[in-house]
Order: structure tokens, then C-alpha cells, then sequence
């Protein structure tokens, strides 16, 4: 079981994910994110992978600015991280680079805002369908 | 002629023959199925495009049942978390409390004492056999075979009454808590479950009768919804879809939490990766599930069900009401909670539908600073689409039923 984390330098993360699989980490199990608002670089993107074969799990963190909360995409080298991506994309506004779809995932496409960010409120969020707008 | 595939082929040749209208894709159609249809099991929208009956596309849109559970975490105290956890997976409730007390244990480094765990293990196996009890009745429902659910429902009537007995509830059970269980067994609990457990195989051998040989079954899952297992590895499908293409992964034998590694089970695995062959694994994962329960019932360790830790586990009502340290422990748990040591984990477990992960990122105080959930139905549906392009329309709700997943544990 891991518990300890590597730091990955944001720039490299495909290239290093890429010599994992290479390495036989045939599974991206998830990718999610922490946001350490007010802090900087305030978001850790944070991806668990796995070897069957090996039974080896690491943990790979690369942390990255508020602004411009961006990172590549690791699509190119496990497919899975299709929706994870875009979960963390959706959640906490953070972009992926080279993404072949990146929408909105849980929430509806016109939602204001990222829910899982430290500074969006519990409670208390007003919000509108633009879809009610004018439908009277 | 009444092979599918062969089927499939067929009306594709016959469409490419056709004369072309204007181009290709004027021959397409799009079809929505759902956000309500009764194969999806939940809301669930599949955007098909079709040419004829055969799927072009297949696209996934998620979401509806998003409740934003992980932010909820973040304002309730660690021990509040544990009905939350109920709450992702309906079908799997006490995985998904086991999952969050391992991890929350693994930050605290309590030790859990032998009789916890053990019971902890045959609850959960119980859980798996609830789950794939609905999984198998409503599957068979969708393909047609109406009255396996029937018997499935009636055999899923009894573990609730065994999950009422031990905590209260029938489904949002939250009966494993940090530190060991929610409340002491009840009285009798092992006379129900053995008479349940004793019974058991052969209502297995019942629903085998119904299925297994059946020339309809066979006819709609065999060949249907076969994809490369290096493909599902890859787009995140884990659990039982895995070990029916060919490899026998189970997180209870590669990584084993709570005395797993105590038990003699066996790992089902089955190669040819159809939706047969699913459903081959999950029924004799019911078969060694109930292995598991007979053996914990049997070899149940005496002792306490509770960690040895008052700071974290609730005191005993009796103590409570005459101690006052007790009396002291109980205000501190319930008003404020307790800490956890700075630190982050990834716990992982065998849910019925295959890999459970959470997350728990702790900044030290008594409410945790980040619950992720790597939820299975969410890797497992991202295969869903690799399943069905290219196949017939009909094979949609067969992939479906056999992916098996939870929409609650799709959106969280």
C-alpha cells in the first residue's frame, strides 16, 4: 500500500507517466486534484497508478499555479483519464492540455463556477438554467 | 442467421448496398436512450448513432445524479463522513464504509481488534452477494428472463433483514464505523446469518437452472460486448468485467485489508470477456462469497468490536451515563470531534463492481481537508462505448446490465 507521494515537475508529467507504463503501470486507477487556496502554487494534481502485474501503486503529484491552472493531459498514454480529467476539469477549473474533449462532466455545461474549489460555498449557491431564461 | 454477429453483418452489408441518399451519413440517426430508460438503472443518457440497428457512435452523457458528495466532506466532521459514504454506492453501502474507516484508521493507526475485522469481512461479503443479487435479477429482466429477479429479490429480502438486525437499516446501513462497528451484534445474529448462509448455495444452483443453459441467455450474452483486455485495463474498467477476460486480479488477494488474507476463497476467472463470461465470474463470486461468510461465521473471534481508543470511538451508553471520563469523551466526539494526523492515503478495496478507492487528504484538524472517491461505475461505464460501437442496438442493454454499475456511484 503507498503512502508516500513523488512530486512531478507539471511540464513533464507525460513524459513520466509515459516511461511508468512503459515500466508496466498498465492502469491510471484516478486522477483528482486538491485545491490549497489561498497558498501557491495553490492546485496538486494528483494521479494513483497501478501495475497489476507488479502489484505496485504509486502516487504522482505535480503542483500547479492558479493562474494558468493548466497541465497537460495524460489521455495520450491511458485513456481512462478521459473522464477523470475532465471530473477535475469540471470540479476544480482546472484546464488539460491536448485534451481530445474537455467539457463539463457532473454539472450542466453553462454552471458558474467549480464546486470543489476552497473559495465556492457550501451552501447558499443561487443558480439558473439558461434553458429557463425567457422560457416563462 | 440467429447469431448475432453474423447478424450485425448482415445489416450493415445491406445498408452499405443501399442506394446512397445524400452521402453516408444522411442514413444516420441519432437516438437518445435516456436519461430515463429502464436499462440504465438510474439517469443515464446514451447517445447512439445509428446506421440501421448497427451503433456508429456511442457517446456517455453523466452527471444527473452529481450531488457533490466530496465537498460535503470537507464541513463535516470525520465521523459525520461515514453516512456519506452510504450514499455513493446504494447497492454496496458497507464497502464503501469499510473503504472510508480503513483509510481514516490507516491516518489514526488504530488497531482494530480481530473480531471487528472478521465481522467487518463478512458484512461486506454480504454486501457483495445484496449487489449481485439486484445485479443478476435486473440484468436478466433487462435481456428478458423475468423470473430470476423474482428469486433474486427474494433471497436480497433476507440479507436486508440481516442488515436491519445489525444496524437499524436496510440499505444506508453506515454500520462500519472508524475504529470498528457501529453498535455491539445483535442477539441471534449468527443463527440468521447461518440460516441464511446454509441455504444459500443452493438458490444459486436455482438461478443457475434459469440461466445458465437457457438457449435465449446464451444466444443474447454470448460473443456480445467483447473488448481487448488490455482496452479495458486501459479506459479504467476493473472488478469482475476484468477477471472474466482473463485476469484474476482481485484487490482482496493483491492488497488484503481487514483479515482477508485469513480466508480461503478462490479468485473466478473466465477468458472469453463477453458478457457471458461475466456473468460465469459474478456467479461464482456468490458461491465464494458465501464461502467467506460460513467461514467468518465459523471462526468468529471473541473479544472487543471496537478499537481501543476512547478519543475516537464512542463510549459504551452504560459508561456514558455513569463515568464521568466517558461522559467527557462522548461531549468531546460529538461536539467537536477528533483530529487526525496531518497526512494523506489511498485506500483501496473489492466493491462489488470493482475497484473502490478513497482518497483522504487530512490537514490535521477534525474535519477532512479532501475526500476523493474513485468510485468503480466510473471507470467501469468510460468501457462502455468500446462495448457497443459497431454491435447491434439490442447488445446495449445486455453491456449495460453486464458492466454493472450504480449511477449513485457514477456521479457521487
Amino acid at each position: 500500500m503507498i503512502q508516500d507521494t513523488e512530486i512531478v515537475d507539471a511540464a513533464r508529467i507525460v513524459e513520466f507517466c509515459q516511461s511508468l507504463k512503459d515500466q508496466g503501470f498498465e492502469r491510471l486507477a484516478s486522477v483528482t486534484a486538491v485545491d490549497r487556496h489561498p497558498a501557491e502554487p495553490r492546485f496538486e494534481v494528483v494521479y494513483h497508478i497501478h501495475s497489476i502485474e507488479h502489484n505496485q501503486r504509486r502516487r504522482l503529484k505535480c503542483r500547479i499555479p492558479s493562474t494558468p491552472a493548466e497541465i497537460d493531459s495524460v489521455v495520450s498514454v491511458w485513456r481512462s483519464a478521459n473522464w477523470y480529467e475532465r471530473e477535475v476539469f469540471d470540479l476544480f477549473g482546472i484546464s488539460f492540455r491536448a485534451h481530445p474533449d474537455l467539457r463539463r462532466i457532473m454539472l450542466p455545461d453553462d454552471w458558474d463556477g467549480h464546486p470543489l474549489r476552497k473559495d465556492y460555498p457550501v451552501h447558499g449557491h443561487r443558480y439558473s438554467y439558461k434553458d429557463e431564461e425567457g422560457a416563462g | 442467421m440467429s447469431d448475432p454477429e453474423h447478424l450485425s453483418e448482415t445489416v450493415t452489408a445491406a445498408l452499405r448496398e443501399a442506394p446512397a441518399g445524400e452521402g453516408g451519413s444522411a442514413r444516420r440517426m441519432t437516438l437518445n436512450m435516456g436519461p430515463q430508460h429502464p436499462s440504465t438503472h438510474g439517469v443515464l443518457r446514451v447517445m447512439l448513432e445509428l446506421e440501421g440497428e448497427t451503433i456508429h457512435t456511442a457517446r456517455l452523457d453523466i452527471g444527473f445524479l452529481h450531488t457533490g458528495i466530496e465537498k460535503e466532506f470537507e464541513v463535516k466532521t470525520w465521523q459525520q463522513g461515514v453516512p456519506l459514504t452510504d450514499r455513493v454506492d446504494y447497492l454496496a453501502c458497507l464497502s464503501n464504509n469499510l473503504c472510508y474507516a480503513l483509510a481514516i484508521e490507516k491516518l489514526l493507526e488504530l488497531e482494530i481488534p480481530p473480531k471487528a475485522q472478521w465481522m467487518r469481512v463478512m458484512l461486506v461479503e454480504l454486501t457483495r452477494l445484496n449487489s449481485h443479487l439486484v445485479w443478476l435479477g435486473t440484468h436478466a429482466l433487462d435481456v428478458g428472463a423475468m423470473s430470476v429477479f423474482l428469486y433474486c429479490m427474494r433471497e436480497r429480502e433476507d440479507i436486508l433483514r440481516i442488515f436491519e438486525a445489525f444496524s437499524g437499516q436496510r440499505l444506508m446501513t453506515s454500520y462500519i464505523r472508524i475504529g470498528g462497528l457501529a453498535l455491539e451484534p445483535p442477539r441471534g445474529w449468527d443463527q440468521a446469518v447461518r440460516r441464511f448462509i446454509d441455504a444459500f448455495p443452493s438458490k444459486v444452483d436455482e438461478y443457475e437452472s434459469l440461466l445458465t443453459r437457457n438457449p435465449i441467455w446464451l444466444e443474447r450474452t454470448r460473443g456480445v460486448a467483447v473488448v481487448p483486455v488490455a482496452d479495458l485495463l486501459d479506459l479504467g474498467v476493473t472488478g469482475p468485467c476484468i477477471r472474466a477476460a482473463g485476469i484474476g486480479w482481485d484487490i482482496r488477494k493483491s492488497e488484503p485489508y481487514s483479515s482477508y488474507d485469513k480466508f480461503d476463497f478462490e479468485v473466478p476467472v473466465a477468458a472469453e470477456g463477453d458478457v457471458y463470461a461475466r456473468y460465469q465470474v459474478r456467479v461464482e463470486e456468490m458461491r465464494q462469497s458465501a464461502r467467506i461468510v460460513k467461514q467468518a461465521l465459523e471462526g468468529m473471534p471473541e473479544g472487543p468490536w471496537q478499537a481501543d481508543a476512547p478519543h475516537v470511538v464512542l463510549p459504551d451508553r452504560e459508561k456514558m451515563k455513569t463515568q464521568m471520563e466517558a461522559l467527557i469523551y462522548h461531549f468531546k466526539i460529538v461536539t467537536e470531534g477528533f483530529l487526525v494526523p496531518q497526512g494523506e492515503v489511498y485506500q483501496t478495496v473489492e466493491s462489488p463492481r470493482g475497484e473502490l478507492g478513497y482518497y483522504v487528504v487530512s490537514d490535521g484538524t477534525a474535519r477532512p481537508f479532501r475526500v476523493h472517491m474513485r468510485t468503480p461505475s466510473f471507470g467501469n461505464l468510460q468501457g462502455l462505448p468500446a462495448m457497443i460501437e459497431g454491435r447491434l442496438l439490442a447488445d446495449t442493454i445486455a453491456a449495460m446490465g453486464s458492466l454493472d454499475f450504480v449511477l449513485g456511484d457514477v456521479d457521487r
